[in-house]
């Protein structure tokens, strides 16, 4: 009984190693990407509410958007691409879903499916 | 579905207040709000408006598909090409198409007529009566449409659909349109240009590119304002909806057939 309890918190222990990494790998967007949000302080919440909670804000923009015809932009995926899509070299912009970028960069990490771009725009117009 | 009725609720309390003050302003004046805005909208659609068209069939000139292009091109249907090695015929059966010309005949007069046939807009949309997921829909102000992100792609409206007025995409779609998001194995059709409605516009492409040809063949507006342009011409013309005998009170309707 006492043995499980410390395998049990020890696989806590790992499990929240596991789920904090992302978000020091992430920094790397931060500090390596040339997008509007990296010289921004925060998105449009706190960056841990973004982090844990950005699904969520999507899908009941989604929503309201789909169904109930609200156009606002403060949740909407447009506005997530048009200020986290990088620029290369030549001034164009980077898929936001090509590899190591900000949305694939942690999406490829933790092996979460992105299903967002098989029909919505991955760079900003 | 627990949090989509919370809200609705919700908006019904905040905006309660609002409406009853209003109302008392000026005893005796009642406030009228337009469906027409300026902007893209922040608040839900009501079903004050009924967006509904009337096409006149007389002025549906032969041989012009400019409303057909003009759909392809707003909503981004002409991105995508037939597949390689694809039969030409099955694809011409199965690409997509939002609105496609028909040709009638009269078969004892031999009239020919010509019509464009998209979603009819129904007010009882069996598309909506098969889906399983809730993905066909019909949005407060009339418009019928498909959620893409809960469709999951069965077909059974296309099955259901008495106007044959949608259609599967079977390919992914390499360059996504902004405004019209769209992709492999979602059911789609005409949507009476959501996306310019929401932001405020009031015309659809096939209007306007009807109008651009000089044949104002297809007159769009809300059906619910008596004053609106196609209030107005559907009171003065006689026109008729296609399958009536469905009883499903399509908002489009036909004059000249």
């Amino acid at each position: 009984m006492l043995k499980s309890c410390f395998t049990g918190k020890l696989f806590a222990l790992l499990l929240l190693v596991v789920l904090a990494s992302p978000a020091s790998a992430d920094k790397n967007w931060r500090e390596n990407g040339n997008s509007r949000a990296t010289e921004v302080e925060a998105c449009v919440a706190p960056t841990d509410q973004m982090r844990r909670n950005h699904m969520e804000m999507i899908m009941h923009q989604r929503d309201i958007t789909v169904h109930e015809g609200i156009r606002k932009t403060d949740n909407s995926l447009k506005g997530c691409i048009s200020c986290h899509a990088n620029k290369d070299d030549s001034g164009k912009y980077i898929p936001v879903n090509a590899e190591g970028q900000f949305c694939a960069g942690c999406h490829s990490y933790v092996a979460a499916q992105l299903d967002c771009f098989s029909c919505h725009a991955t760079v900003p117009r | 579905m627990t949090e989509k009725t919370n809200l609705a609720r919700r908006n019904f309390l905040t905006k309660m207040p609002a409406a009853a003050a209003a109302a008392t302003v000026v005893p005796g004046v009642v406030l009228h709000s337009t469906g027409a805005q300026a902007a893209a909208r922040d608040t839900a659609v009501s079903d004050k408006v009924r967006w509904g068209m009337l096409v006149d069939s007389n002025k549906c000139a032969d041989a012009c598909t400019a409303c057909v292009d003009a759909c392809n091109k707003e909503n981004g249907l002409d991105m995508h090409k037939m597949p390689e090695g694809a039969d030409a015929d099955t694809w011409d059966q199965q690409k997509p198409q939002w609105i496609r010309t028909v040709k009638l005949r009269d078969i004892t007069t031999g009239r020919e007529s010509k019509l464009p046939m998209m979603c009819q807009h129904c007010e009882k949309p069996p598309c909506e009566d098969v889906c399983p997921t809730g993905a066909s829909f019909r949005r407060a102000d009339g418009i019928v449409m498909v959620d893409r992100h809960i469709c999951i792609g069965c077909r059974y409206c296309m099955m259901a659909c008495p106007y044959k007025a949608r259609t599967f995409l079977h390919e992914n779609v390499d360059i996504k349109p902004e405004l019209a998001p769209r992709g492999k194995g979602c059911v789609e059709s005409c949507n009476f240009c959501v996306h310019r409605l929401d932001n405020g516009e009031t015309t659809t492409a096939c209007q306007d590119a009807c109008a651009k040809e000089g044949h104002h063949a297809i007159i769009f507006g809300d059906l619910n304002d008596p004053e609106s342009q196609v209030s107005k011409a559907l009171k003065k013309y006689p026109s008729q909806q296609i399958r009536a005998d469905l009883k499903l009170n399509p908002g489009v309707r036909y004059s000249g057939i």
